[in-house]
C-alpha cells in the first residue's frame, strides 16, 4: 500500500477512535497505531468489525520491554486484513501491575500469544480464561525475555543418577558470561562524534589554543 | 487403526453405586507424547477421552523451547540469520526469507536482481522440501509406508542442492541481507533443471499412491473441518487457510523479492478438511516446479551481482579481502562490529511452505536487533487443535496433527 493510502486509514481510524488513539505513525510502508490502554478492547474490535479496516485475522501479539519508559512494556498486535490486503499494527502500553485487556473474545487465536506474553514478559491480560505458562518449564520461575533477565538464566538442570531424576541447581559458568560492546562508532553507519574528530573540522590555523600555547 | 500408544491412564473410574441403575464415567485424561512417533516432535497432547471419542484437547508446548528470542537480541544482525535455520528446521530458507527481508526493509535497500531470483529459486526448492516431508510423514501417520521412503529420497536429493550452494543439506544460512552470500556454483542450475524433468514422474507416482487411495480417503476426507471464518478466527494461514477455500497467498497479495514477475496459481481446498489440505500441498508443489522453472530461465538471463554492493552492509569476497586493504578492514568489522541499522520497528512476514513467517523486529540503531519477535506459523494452528479435535476419535486426531504440518522448532522457538 502507498504511504498516502496508508495516511488515509490512519486519519480513517484517528476520527473514529477520537481521543483512543495516541498516536499514527506510517514507516516503511506500515502504519501503526498506538491506543489508550482503556480503549484497546473497543479500539480492536471497531478495527475487525469495521467494512473500512475489516481485520478479520490476527497475525501476532508481541511484547516488547522499554526499561527506560515509565510504563515499561508495550504490547504490539499485527492485524491484517485478508479482504482489503493490508496490515495494521497496534501498539498499548502497559506496566508490570497494569493489566490490559484480553481480546480472546475477539479473536480466539490471541489466546495463545497472550499466555505466551505472559510467559515471557508477565504482562498480565485481563478476562483471558487460561493465562497460564505456555513456553518455559512447569514450575518457572520469572520472565526470561524481560531487559533484566539474564541471559544465561538463574537455574541450570541436569540428570541426577542418585536421585534418579532431573533436578535444578543454580547456574554454574566454567567461562564468564561475555557480552562485547560494539558501539564503537563507525564512520558511514552511524552519525556519532568520536571524542576529539570535532578537532578535526576546524582548520588548524583557526584553532586558538594551539596557537596561544607556541 | 490402533497406533497410538496410551502413554499414562489416570482417573478411569466406575463411581456411582450399581444400586441407582445408572454407571457415571469419568473421563479418561490421556497423555499423548511427547515421545510420540505422530505427534511430530516433542508435543505433549493431553486429551480427555470419552470412550476413544476426544472431548478435549490441551496442547502443552515449549519443550524445544531454546530462547531464539532473547538469544537474538544479544547477537549482531549477522549472527542471528542461522537462528532462523533452526526454527522451522524442515525449511531452513524461507525462515531466512523472512529475517533477510525484515532488515532489508529497515537497512532500506533493495538485493540486486539476480540475488532475487535465487532467493526465490530456493524458497521454491524449500517449499518443495517442506511439502514432501509433511505430505509423506502424514500419510505414515495414517497408515502408509511407501510415501514416506520415496519422498525422503527426493528430498536426499533436493538436500543436495542445498549443499552445493551452501556447504550445509539443511542450516544453510545461505540468505544474507543484500541478497544472497555466494552466486551459484558452476553447473547447478542445470542439474537443478534436469532434476525437475524427472520430478513430474515422482509426483504421478506419489498421487498415485495417495490421492485415490481408498484407506487415505477413509482417514483424511471429512477429518477436522474447518470453516473459512474459523480458519481466519484462528489465525490459520498457507495452506492450512487455503484447504478452507481461502485464496490468501502473501506470495500474490504482498509480492516481496519479484514474485509479482513469475506466474503461477493459488490453489485452494473446498472441503477445509484433510484431505483438502493434502490437494493444497500437492498441487503448490506442482506450482513450485512451474515457478522454479521461470526462476532458472530468469537466472540465464540475468547475470551480475547476487549481493547488494554496498560494503558497509555486504562483506567483500574473500579472495578481495585478501588483496585489498580497504576489503579487508570492511571484512573484519562487518564480521566483528557488524552493521547498524537505523532505529524503527516493521512487521515483515513471508509466506513459508508452512503459511505466514513474520518477524516484528525493532531496531534501536545499534548493531544488534533490540527485539525480535517471531511470528511462528504452527502456533496458531496447534492452537485451534482442540476445536478441530473435539468430537473426532483418537486416531483422527492423528490425522489432523499430520495435517496440521506442525514443527516444533518454529513453535517453541
Amino acid at each position: 500500500m502507498s504511504d498516502e493510502a496508508l495516511k488515509e486509514l490512519g486519519d480513517y481510524i484517528g476520527n473514529a477512535l477520537g481521543a483512543a488513539v495516541v498516536k499514527t505513525e506510517i514507516a516503511h510502508g506500515e502504519l501503526a497505531v498506538t491506543l489508550t490502554r482503556a480503549a484497546l478492547f473497543k479500539g480492536i474490535q471497531f478495527l475487525r468489525d469495521d467494512s473500512t479496516t475489516h481485520c478479520e485475522l490476527l497475525a501476532d501479539i508481541a511484547g516488547v520491554d522499554y526499561p527506560d519508559r515509565a510504563e515499561r512494556f508495550e504490547v504490539v498486535y499485527n492485524l491484517l486484513s485478508v479482504k482489503h490486503n493490508h496490515r495494521i499494527r497496534v501498539k498499548v502500553a502497559t506496566d508490570e501491575d497494569t493489566p490490559v485487556a484480553s481480546i480472546v473474545s475477539l479473536y480466539p487465536v490471541a489466546g495463545w500469544f497472550e499466555r505466551e506474553a505472559w510467559d515471557l514478559y508477565g504482562i498480565f491480560f485481563a478476562d483471558n480464561p487460561d493465562l497460564r505458562r505456555i513456553l518455559t518449564d512447569y514450575g518457572f520461575e520469572g520472565h526470561p525475555l524481560r531487559k533484566d533477565f539474564p541471559l544465561t538464566g538463574f537455574v541450570e538442570l541436569r540428570y541426577d543418577a542418585e536421585q534418579r531424576r532431573v533436578v535444578y541447581e543454580p547456574v554454574k559458568l566454567t567461562q564468564d558470561f561475555r557480552s562485547f560492546d560494539f558501539l564503537s562508532p563507525w564512520e558511514g553507519m552511524t552519525d556519532v562524534q568520536l571524542p576529539g574528530d570535532e578537532k578535526a573540522v576546524i582548520p588548524l590555523a583557526a584553532r586558538p589554543a594551539i596557537a596561544d600555547k607556541r | 487403526m490402533a497406533t497410538t500408544n496410551v502413554a499414562t491412564e489416570t482417573g478411569l473410574s466406575l463411581s456411582a453405586p450399581a444400586t441407582q441403575g445408572e454407571v457415571q464415567i469419568k473421563p479418561l485424561t490421556m497423555n499423548f507424547g511427547p515421545q510420540h512417533p505422530a505427534a511430530h516432535g516433542v508435543l505433549r497432547l493431553v486429551m480427555e477421552m470419552d470412550g476413544e471419542v476426544v472431548e478435549r484437547a490441551d496442547p502443552h508446548i515449549g519443550l524445544l523451547h531454546r530462547g531464539t528470542e532473547k538469544l537474538i537480541e544479544y547477537k549482531t544482525y549477522t549472527q542471528a540469520t542461522p537462528y532462523f535455520d533452526r526454527l522451522d528446521y524442515v525449511s531452513p530458507m524461507s525462515m531466512e526469507h523472512t529475517w533477510v527481508l525484515a532488515v532489508e526493509k529497515l537497512l532500506g535497500i533493495t538485493p540486486p536482481k539476480r540475488g532475487q531470483y535465487i532467493r526465490v529459486l530456493f524458497a521454491e526448492i524449500t517449499r518443495i522440501l517442506n511439502h514432501l516431508l509433511n505430505l509423506t510423514t502424514f500419510a505414515l501417520d495414517v497408515g502408509a509406508i511407501t510415501p514416506a521412503l520415496w519422498g525422503f529420497e527426493e528430498r536426499e536429493k533436493l538436500m543436495e542442492f542445498y549443499e552445493r550452494v551452501s556447504g550445509a543439506r539443511l542450516h544453510a544460512n545461505y540468505f544474507r541481507p543484500g541478497g544472497v552470500n555466494l552466486d551459484l556454483p558452476a553447473g547447478l542450475a542445470d542439474d537443478i533443471g534436469a532434476y525437475f524433468d524427472t520430478f513430474p514422474k515422482f509426483m504421478a507416482d506419489l498421487e498415485g499412491l495417495l490421492s485415490e487411495n481408498r484407506v487415505f480417503k477413509q482417514r483424511t476426507v471429512d477429518i477436522g473441518v474447518v470453516s473459512a471464518a474459523d480458519a481466519l478466527a484462528w489465525g490459520f494461514t498457507g495452506p492450512m487457510l487455503r484447504g478452507s477455500n481461502v485464496a490468501w497467498d502473501l506470495r500474490k497479495a504482498q509480492p516481496y523479492d519479484s514474485y509479482e514477475e513469475f506466474d503461477f496459481d493459488v490453489p485452494v481446498g473446498l472441503t477445509g478438511d484433510c484431505y483438502a489440505r493434502y490437494l493444497v500441498r500437492m498441487e503448490e508443489m506442482k506450482q513450485s516446479m512451474h515457478i522454479i522453472r521461470q526462476a532458472l530461465d530468469k537466472l540465464s538471463k540475468t547475470p551480475g551481482p547476487v549481493k547488494l554492493n554496498d560494503r558497509k552492509v555486504t562483506p567483500p569476497s574473500r579472495g578481495e579481502m585478501k588483496r585489498s586493504m580497504e576489503a579487508l578492514i570492511h571484512h573484519f568489522k562487518l564480521y566483528t562490529e557488524g552493521y547498524h541499522v537505523p532505529a524503527g520497528d516493521t512487521y515483515t512476514a513471508t509466506e513459508s511452505p508452512k503459511g505466514e513467517l513474520g518477524v516484528y523486529l525493532v531496531a534501536d540503531g545499534t548493531n544488534r536487533p533490540y527485539r525480535c519477535k517471531i511470528r511462528p506459523t504452527g502456533f496458531s494452528h496447534l492452537q485451534a487443535m482442540d476445536f478441530m479435535s473435539k468430537g473426532h476419535m483418537l486416531a483422527d486426531a492423528v490425522a489432523i496433527i499430520g495435517s496440521m504440518d506442525i514443527v516444533f522448532g518454529e513453535i517453541d522457538r
